[in-house]
């Protein structure tokens, strides 16, 4: 019954902490109900309180969706230059990796959950139970290549937290296997959200071998954007410790991926304006107007200016070691690929639909407010986990105390 | 277009398919008839595109029927009219009567006579003078329009209702083209549908 | 608690059914504690095709009296099966179509379509006669006095019935699929309402229930079928099935009896005296987006 102390005494850390913890949850829980209140009102009235129609039928939710698969999945495979450069800390890399995975992917599920007009019908999804349609529907690949990324992370991170807890150390036969296997999941899962788009083969913006490399190579970016930022407030704030030389490192690579991002990008616009089909439409679309509907075309160009930005200031070694140039660009990528995959990846690809008609889509007030609600809830959790984490690993709280203190 | 009362035009064995058609409301039976009813519509319909078949009346499918033409009310049979008057084959502006008559069908080259006939006013006649019945008249029409009698036959041009199996109705091209100025007349749409932003 | 044992004491519970309990043991205990019976049972209510005949039939007998009390008038709906030798297709002459719109709307009060929010199957462009088929310079929203206009043409666009259909692979619950008669269905009772199906399909022919459906009294079709046009609730996709409803009987859809011009042919592509043949073997023929290899039964002729 060491695990149902474990979890009595974890929630007892998560629910004590500073003045300004207290401050931080209540300003999310404040957003989650804002946001809870806009799901009521959209489960009673449908979708039609989104400004999706059947003209964009995927949009904000779908983007904030497919941008956070990118976080999740690229968390994890920060875990491979870990082991090729053997940082000091790998196993709070490791951890912390695992725990944003983990918050990502409820994230990534909610949107799911709330785009999806029959919410009550979930259960016609899951393999045994329902009726999935594998192997050819990529949505159902996708749901399930999820749930067990979110399955292994969980249980990765619960064994390196409670072993810790008793005080033992982990088995590195039963971990580096699943560590392993955690990669090339990461790596799956990205790939199979990008299929999912790339399959459409009437969608031309989307219908491009380049959207799964792409995929990785944003979220390469991403992710270890906001671990930077983490890893050096848990530098301050606890004895955790990581060498300069690793985040610069986390930075470097950041800046290849982002080339080969960019890189990838300007393939994509060289083959669509020198060819000049039909297709460049959608481009047009994002980084001009069409039209003269040019609502999106001021996310085009900032998210292109953003992970140009970005990738300078990580490429060159003095701002890469500035602890200012690098927050900035670390904050710079993550808005940036926001913008790319949340933004100016779905609702371009319907516009103009498929009969060549035009509707300009913006989110309703319900979708902002959802989504926000769904950030606010990951964002609660990722405290939550890390706070447990950070006692586990650093506040000394293990199976002879309380809470982290001594009894 | 007012909706036309149907005067069934069927042979023996046209009734037998329907009947058979009727019979079949389980679904073992309805199985069998379907497959029966092809087997019958594919023998006894005189396709256009096969020669020297025996001529079924008019030379259409059993399963075809045609509502009767489309004429203004009290207008037939004109003999009540005619029958007393002498025939005047002069190319003239018609004052008294049938002056609502526009005619815009290679008006240079025509004239009442060539299709009504002179004789008897209840009918119309070929080119080579046959007789032809109103409710016959696209054999008229497809003189000269020989490519859209073909595709008429077949159902392509026109419109076609009933039964995608079974009995269908044709229309006469007189339903849908004014004989006199054939052109079709435009017409008003209906409401275009919402844009995506109008809908909530 | 009490709804959950109802629920499962008087069933063999099997493997599948004991997890899909446990799955939504939540959403049971909230359905057992206020739910009806007839709540239960749509909810447990399995996919269409996995269906014994007997579950089936109850379901029916549900559907029924839940129609005929929601629209206060007697309803049927049928489940009759695809037609042996049966294959659908459809031809549509471009060079006929002018543009009125009858069609949309015959099929909105035939198939009980959604008035508001407007939910319509078919969409007739406009199109430039200078520019021929060209989707980005056409016109869905066109008002004129009299159609068709001057130098344009009609491209009405529905459901393809594709033989390759790439909204049938997209779904992830197989709640869509091509009957023997190749007619596209969608199981209103099982979509989860993701609408994959609407980013995969070509065409632009699949329709979502974003808000609640309304048809006003006394315009609803009660004659319905389980996989066409029996109303349908908000969060479903829906789309054209050549009038399941009509053609499993023998009727023509709907769309090509009230086309004021004859410029819509439909008929079984097995029968090679049928229309379709004729128009295939002696017509211009062409399908929409053929370099997708979707293969549409749906054709497009110059007449």
């Amino acid at each position: 019954m060491n695990f149902i102390r474990f979890i009595k005494e974890s929630v007892h850390i998560v629910i004590h902490g500073s003045r300004k913890y207290y401050a931080w949850l209540a300003f999310l829980l404040v957003l989650i109900i804002w946001g809870a209140v806009g799901y009521i009102a959209q489960l009673n009235n449908g979708l039609l309180v989104t400004n999706m129609r059947d003209n964009i039928s995927w949009a904000f939710y779908i983007g904030n969706f497919t941008f956070l698969v990118g976080v999740a999945a690229a968390a994890i495979m920060l875990v491979i230059p870990a082991y090729v450069y053997n940082w000091k800390p790998i196993k709070e890399v490791v951890i912390f990796g695992e725990l944003l995975a983990i918050s990502a992917i409820i994230m990534c599920m909610l949107f799911v959950l709330v785009d999806i007009g029959n919410p009550l019908r979930l259960w016609h999804i899951i393999p045994l139970i329902g009726k999935v349609n594998i192997p050819s529907s990529l949505l159902a690949w996708d749901s399930v290549v999820l749930t067990l990324y979110f399955i292994l992370n969980l249980v990765v991170v619960t064994y390196l937290l409670y072993k810790q807890y008793h005080r033992k150390e982990y088995n590195k036969s039963v971990l580096t296997p699943l560590v392993l296997l955690s990669i090339p999941l990461a790596i799956g899962i990205h790939t199979v959200t990008a299929f999912l788009f790339n399959g459409f083969a009437g969608r031309p913006y989307w219908n491009s071998a380049l959207l799964a490399p792409k995929f990785l190579a944003s979220a390469f970016c991403s992710g270890p954007a906001v671990l930077i930022i983490l890893f050096q407030i848990l530098k301050k704030t606890t004895t955790f410790e990581i060498k300069d030389e690793a985040i610069w490192k986390i930075a470097e690579l950041m800046a290849y991926a982002m080339f080969i991002n960019l890189f990838f990008f300007g393939s994509e616009v060289f083959k669509e304006i020198y060819s000049n089909t039909e297709h460049l439409v959608h481009l047009k679309y994002v980084f001009m107007g069409v039209k003269g509907n040019n609502d999106i075309v001021l996310y085009g160009w900032l998210s292109i200016i953003f992970s140009v930005v970005a990738f300078l200031l990580f490429l060159i070694p003095a701002t890469r070691k500035n602890v200012i140039t690098l927050n900035i660009g670390a904050v710079l990528i993550w808005f940036g690929v926001f913008m790319e995959k949340g933004i100016t990846l779905i609702t371009p690809g319907f516009t103009p639909d498929v009969l060549g008609q035009i509707y300009i889509y913006r989110p309703s007030m319900t979708e902002i407010r959802v989504s926000v609600a769904i950030f606010a809830i990951g964002f609660l959790i990722f405290t939550l986990l890390t706070k447990i984490a950070i006692a586990i690993v650093y506040e000394n709280f293990n199976i002879d105390t309380l809470g982290g203190r001594r009894k | 277009m007012n909706e036309p009362t149907f005067h069934h035009r069927q042979n023996k064995n046209g009734l037998l398919v329907d009947r058979i058609r009727r019979d079949g409301l389980e679904k073992t039976i309805r199985l069998l008839s379907g497959l029966i009813s092809l087997v019958l519509i594919i023998g006894v319909s005189v396709s256009p595109r096969v020669s020297g078949q025996p001529q079924v009346r008019d030379d259409l499918s059993a399963d075809i029927q045609i509502p009767p033409p489309p004429f203004t009310d009290g207008i037939f049979p004109c003999m009540d009219c005619h029958a007393d008057m002498e025939t005047n084959p002069e190319r003239r502006a018609l004052e008294d009567f049938h002056d609502d008559i526009v005619l815009k069908h290679d008006e240079e080259n025509r004239w009442c006579m060539d299709c009504h006939d002179a004789e008897n006013r209840d009918m119309l006649h070929s080119a080579s003078g046959k007789p032809i019945s109103f409710t016959e008249s696209y054999k008229l029409c497809g003189q000269c329009h020989g490519p859209k009698l073909r595709d008429w036959k077949a159902g392509i041009h026109g419109r076609r209702t009933g039964s995608w199996n079974g009995q269908k109705e044709y229309l006469l091209c007189a339903h849908c083209h004014n004989p006199h100025s054939p052109e079709f007349k435009k017409i008003k749409p209906e409401a275009p549908p919402l844009k995506p932003g109008e809908i909530r | 608690m009490s709804g959950i044992k109802t629920i499962l004491s008087p069933i063999k519970i099997g493997r599948r059914s004991f997890l899909k309990a446990a799955a939504v043991t939540g959403s049971i205990a909230a359905l057992g504690a206020c739910g009806s019976k007839a709540d239960r049972d749509a909810f447990f209510q399995k996919n269409f095709r996995d269906m014994s005949k007997d579950e089936i039939a109850r379901v029916i007998e549900r559907l029924e009296k839940d129609y005929s009390e929601t629209y206060g008038r007697p309803f049927s709906v049928s489940t009759a099966g695809p037609l042996p030798e049966t294959n659908f297709g459809y031809a549509l002459d471009i060079s006929r179509c002018i543009g009125c719109r009858r069609c949309v709307y015959g099929c909105v009060e035939e198939n009980n379509q959604s008035r508001d929010p407007q939910v319509h199957w078919i969409q007739v462009l406009e199109m430039e006669k200078e520019k021929g088929v060209d989707f980005l310079h056409s016109n869905l929203y066109y008002d004129h006095d009299e159609v068709p206009h001057e130098g344009h043409f009609y491209l009405p666009v529905a459901c393809q019935q594709c033989r390759n259909a790439p909204c049938v692979k997209a779904c992830p619950v197989d709640a869509t699929w091509a009957e023997e008669d190749g007619i596209i269905v969608v199981d209103y009772d099982w979509c989860i309402g993701c609408r994959s199906c609407m980013a995969a399909c070509p065409y632009g022919a699949r329709h979502f229930n974003w808000g609640k459906v309304t048809i006003p009294e006394g315009e609803v079709n009660p004659a319905s079928h389980y996989l066409g046009n029996r109303p349908r609730i908000k969060g479903v996709v829906e789309k054209c099935t050549f009038c399941i409803q009509r053609v499993r009987e023998g009727l023509y859809p709907k769309c090509v009896e009230v086309c004021p011009v004859g410029a819509r042919k439909f008929g079984n592509l097995l029968d090679k005296d049928g229309e379709i043949r004729y128009i295939l073997e002696n017509k211009r023929v062409l399908v929409l987006r053929e370099e997708l290899n979707t293969q549409p039964k749906f054709f497009y002729f110059y007449g």
